[in-house]
Order: C-alpha cells, then structure tokens, then sequence
C-alpha cells in the first residue's frame, strides 16, 4: 500500500478539489471552537479515514466477536439460579456500600468431578479425528481425479462439489435418516440383494455419525485440496517420469508432499467444528454417543444452566484453540504466499 | 495437463460424486412419493407439497427466515467486503494480527460457541430476543465468509490500477467505486449469496439467538424431524435446495462470464 492511497483526514484535502457535502459541512463547522478543537486533535493524532474504514469492522467483530466470549468467560464463574436470566450476578452492591464479588469455580469442578464431561470431550476429539482422517481418504482421490480432467469438465466438477456444501446442512444430515434407518433404504437393498438376512441397525450408532461427518464435512476436503493440486507445478512429475520414476512413486515423492498445504488446511476446516458438532450426533447419533457439542446444547435448553454450558463452551475453546491458531496461521502463510 | 483420465480417476469421482448427491437425490424422489411410508413407493404426487401451503407455521417460518437472510446478507456485504479490502489492500496497521484472526476463527468455531457467546451477549446488552437478534448473529459470522471471498479476488488482482487512478487524482473513495468494486464484483455478488444461504440454513446459532415468535425455518425443520422423516420435510427440503441450486447455478455463471470478460478486457 503506497502512501497515497493513505486518505489524508478530510480537512488535508487537497484545496482545487470542489467540497463534496461532507466537505462543505465540514467547512462550516469549523466555525465552531470545540469542532475545531476537534478536528485539530483528530488531524493532530494521525487518524485518517483509513483509519475509520478499519474501525467499522473492527468494532463489529470485537463487539459481536471478542466481547461474547469475555461475557461467556466471565459467565462460566458464576452459579446457576431459578431466575430470569438463570444465574447469580458475580458483581453486587449490597446495601450501597459494598461490592461483593462472588466468583464460583463450582462448575468447572463439576466439568472435572462428573466422568461424563471427560468423556463427551474426549470422545468428541476421537469421533473428529477418525472422521477427518476418513474425509481425507474419500476426499483426496477425488480431488487429485478432478485435477486430472479438462478444463471444461473441471469447471462442471467444481460446481458439483459446491453445490451440496451450499445446500442445508440440517436437510443433508436428514436425507441419511431415511437412509439408515432399520426399515430405510439401504437395510431394503441389502435385504434384497440377500447380503444380509435380516436389518442392520445403523441409524443411532457412531457409525452413522462417522457417515454424517464424513458427507456432511467432504467439499470442506475437498475444495482446498483441488486448490491446491490445481497450482502444482505438473512439470515436476514429467521431469521424475522422464528419469524413469514410475507414477505411483512419483506419487508419493512428488504430489504427496507437495499438496501437504491443502491437506492441512482441509483436516483443520474438518476437525475443529466437527469436535463441537451438535446436529450430526443429535440426528444420527444414539444415546450413548456423547458429543460435547450436545452436552452443551442440553445443559443450555434442557437444563437451562447457562454457567455450566458456558464453563462448557470455555473448555472446548481451550481444547480447540491450538488447532484454530494453526489454522490461522496456515491460512495466513497461503493468502500472503500468493 | 492433457492427460486423460485413468480408470482410478473415474472410479474415484463416480463414486465420490455418487456418494454427495444420492442421498440428496433420494430425498427429492421421495418427497413425490403418494405413500407416507419413505421405503415404500406408492406412485406419483404432489400432495406433500399442497400440505406445505396449507401449513401455516411452516408458511410463517419461511418468511421469518426469508427476512432475516435478506436484511443479514446485505449487512455482511457491505462489512465483509470493507473487512476483504482491509486486509487485502491496509497493509499492517496496529490490531492486524487480531483483525485476521477475528475474522478466519468464526469460519471454523464451533457453532454452539458462537450461538451460546452471542446470546450472553445479547443478554448483557439487553436487546430483546428475536429476528433482530438472530439478523446480528448472522451478519457476524457471514461478514467474514464475504472479507475471505473478496480478499482472495483482491490478492489475484494487480493494484496497479488503483494506483494509476489515485495518481491522476481521484480520491480513494472514487477510487474504490469506480476501479476497485467492478473488479471485484463477482466476489462481492457471491460473497452475498453465500452470507444468503448460509443464513438460510442456519439451525444452530439462529436456535440460540432466536426468541420466543421468531422461528426459523431450519429450527421449524429441526423441531419436525426429531419426531421422524415425514413426506412434507422432504417436499420443504426439495424446495430448499431446488432454489439454492438454482441460485448457486446461476451465480457461478455470471462469475465465470465476468471473469472471461474481465480477461479479455485485461489480458
């Protein structure tokens, strides 16, 4: 960015220039002492209308962004009630004198205490895990195929991969419902077909949670991955061909590491919502698959207990945020190696 | 590359493309389906989707939804792509480092997060839960889909022209009208519908914010299909992605026109 794209404040306009409306404005508020106080101080100070175009943003997000999760934090510390809104204000006057702070750690002692919690994290970061590494192995032979085709056809293929990650998430999960259930779809071919005698029950399993993750999550692999593959510079593998490496070797010396970038950036745009997934193991999931995602969702709207369902999205902030600032980070290094 | 495709390659993308579209394309087929039964087919109709016009709450949640992904993507288009051009044409500027990050970590958190941290919020500033909420919610998150389409159009192209047009005087604002926002037109137009359907679907987040009255449709859907697969979710469901694929369509043809024009004009 040069310096003269830096917008000078508006009194630094340049003086042939005719005023626009807020010039003019501005011409004739200088009149008044405190504008032009003002004004003097702003100019002094440095800030520009560049400036100003950062804070719209900038304060939106810290507002609606950052400031949620200080409100979430602080929220986590403080006890549940039968009241509206259901938990005890941390900061009191009582009797206008004093200010009483009553910080609880009640919560996160139950999240340690109550072998469930434990549980629903840890199986949340399995389920994510197994299912991220799956995603990349259904994801990635698709993309290195969608490579290959012509331009033309790669154009149709594309869209085809976005047209579902544009679809309903929720419309997508429910379309396996009638896919899975005892009496669904699939049990019916397989019954027919005489592979199995009598239904599998796989709606309500980890299985079909593996399943929803896995479809749900694919053009998430796959579009980074085809970015990826897309740039790589094919004279590499002509060159190993040309001295005699095999395909498949070339393969795995080659395109393999070369497309490491958009493997990564795939299993993290995975991993890391897929860890906090509510609709995939409410719909598809049983009883006993416990997502930290859910557990949040029933202590939130079952239980009402917001400190505990915010002590529980303060967790998993904490077990996510090593992979969001790798993410961060990768992304950054992609955007700007561009 | 020339080369064609390998038996591997097209095994891989049969069953790939198989495996994203035919449950999509099930639930359409059974959505025309006579029987209730969603294993069962009783032959041809349209019946299902004569119940939807009839069902008032269904009715009501599609136009509380229709609203709020109007009014939400507007709004993030317009931050989004102010947030785009910051980060792709501001250079460093103090808080950069804060501003990226605020704007990737929303496009990977967990929804729940977002949707319990700005319901908190909302608490704490007081503002009455509803459709205004649930818009505010889906303009945060949206806002930053848009800046990553935008900044990704701006990288690819040169400032040079931005450069020459502020060297013969015009101000940044004219700038930006007149050079910068044709060039990036297409990413602003999909960065809309993105931050579109994106709101549209929105179950999670819209559940928290929402208050009582303001029922979305995804959270009308949510609340039918807990008690099994009917007919009539599959007629709703098929009008969804009928209009969203329709939409999505159309909108990566203008693109790729726009681009081809654009490269014609400036090779």
């Amino acid at each position: 960015m040069s310096e003269q794209n830096e917008i000078g404040f508006i009194s630094n306009d340049p003086p042939h220039r005719a005023p626009g409306p807020i010039g003019s404005l501005h011409a004739s508020l200088l009149a008044y002492t405190p504008y032009r106080w003002l004004a003097g101080k702003l100019a002094a100070s440095g800030l520009r209308v560049r400036h100003l175009v950062i804070a719209v943003p900038y304060i939106w997000l810290l507002l609606f962004f950052l400031a949620p999760f200080l409100i979430v934090f602080k929220l986590s510390f403080s006890e549940y009630r039968i009241a509206i809104p259901p938990y005890a204000p941390i900061f009191e006057f009582i009797d206008q004198t004093y200010l009483q702070v009553r910080l609880s750690i009640d919560n996160y002692r139950l999240l340690f205490q109550d072998s469930l919690y434990i549980q629903a994290y840890l199986n949340s970061v399995r389920v994510a895990g197994i299912s991220t590494l799956l995603t990349l192995l259904i994801g990635y032979p698709i993309a290195y195929s969608m490579v290959k085709a012509r331009p033309r056809t790669r154009f149709i293929l594309l869209m085809l991969v976005i047209l579902p990650f544009w679809t309903s998430f929720l419309i997508r999960v429910y379309a396996w419902i009638g896919i899975l259930k005892n009496e669904g779809l699939l049990n019916a071919f397989l019954l027919k077909i005489g592979l199995i005698s009598e239904p599998l029950s796989l709606l309500n399993t980890d299985i079909a949670v593996y399943i929803g993750i896995v479809y749900s999550y694919l053009p998430f692999m796959i579009l980074p991955l085809y970015a990826n593959l897309e740039k790589m510079d094919m004279s590499l593998i002509e060159a190993a061909t040309d001295l005699g490496c095999k395909p498949v070797p070339a393969f795995w010396k080659i395109t393999l590491p070369l497309s490491l970038p958009g493997i990564v950036a795939g299993c993290f745009l995975v991993f890391i919502p897929a860890v906090g997934e509510f609709v995939i193991p409410d719909l598809l999931g049983g009883p006993d698959t416990l997502m930290i995602g859910k557990v949040l969702w029933t202590e939130f709207f079952n239980n009402l207990d917001w400190p505990l369902s915010s002590a529980v999205a303060v967790l998993l902030l904490l077990l996510l945020i090593v992979p969001i600032v790798l993410f961060q980070r990768h992304q950054q290094k992609t955007a700007e190696s561009h | 590359m020339h080369s064609r495709l390998s038996a591997f390659n097209i095994t891989a993308l049969v069953t790939g493309f198989a495996f994203l579209y035919l449950p999509i394309v099930i639930l359409v087929i059974f959505s025309f389906n006579a029987s209730r039964l969603v294993t069962v087919w009783g032959g041809f109709s349209t019946q299902w989707y004569g119940a939807l016009l009839e069902n008032e709450g269904i009715r009501s949640a599609a136009a509380v939804t229709l609203k709020v992904a109007l009014i939400s993507s507007t709004f993030a288009t317009v931050l989004g792509t102010l947030a785009g051009l910051i980060l792709a044409r501001f250079g460093s500027f103090r808080g950069r480092t804060l501003f990226s990050g605020m704007i990737y970590a929303p496009m990977v958190m967990p929804e729940v997060i977002t949707g319990l941290s700005l319901l908190l919020a909302f608490v704490a500033l007081a503002i009455d839960r509803g459709m205004m909420t649930i818009t505010l919610a889906h303009i945060t998150f949206s806002l930053c889909y848009v800046a990553v389409v935008v900044q990704s159009r701006l990288v690819t192209f040169d400032n040079a022209l931005e450069e020459a047009a502020m060297d013969l005087g015009a101000t940044p604002a004219r700038t930006f009208f007149q050079v910068t926002l044709p060039v990036i037109m297409p990413a602003v137009v999909s960065g809309w519908l993105l931050s579109f359907t994106l709101s549209l679907d929105d179950l999670v987040i819209a559940s928290f914010t929402s208050g009582p009255g303001a029922t979305t449709l995804p959270m009308k859907i949510y609340s039918q299909v807990r008690l099994g697969v009917t007919p009539e979710i599959n007629a709703v469901s098929t009008i969804i992605v009928g209009l969203v694929a329709g939409g999505v369509i159309i909108a990566s043809l203008i693109a790729k026109q726009a681009r081809r024009d654009s490269d014609a004009n400036h090779p």
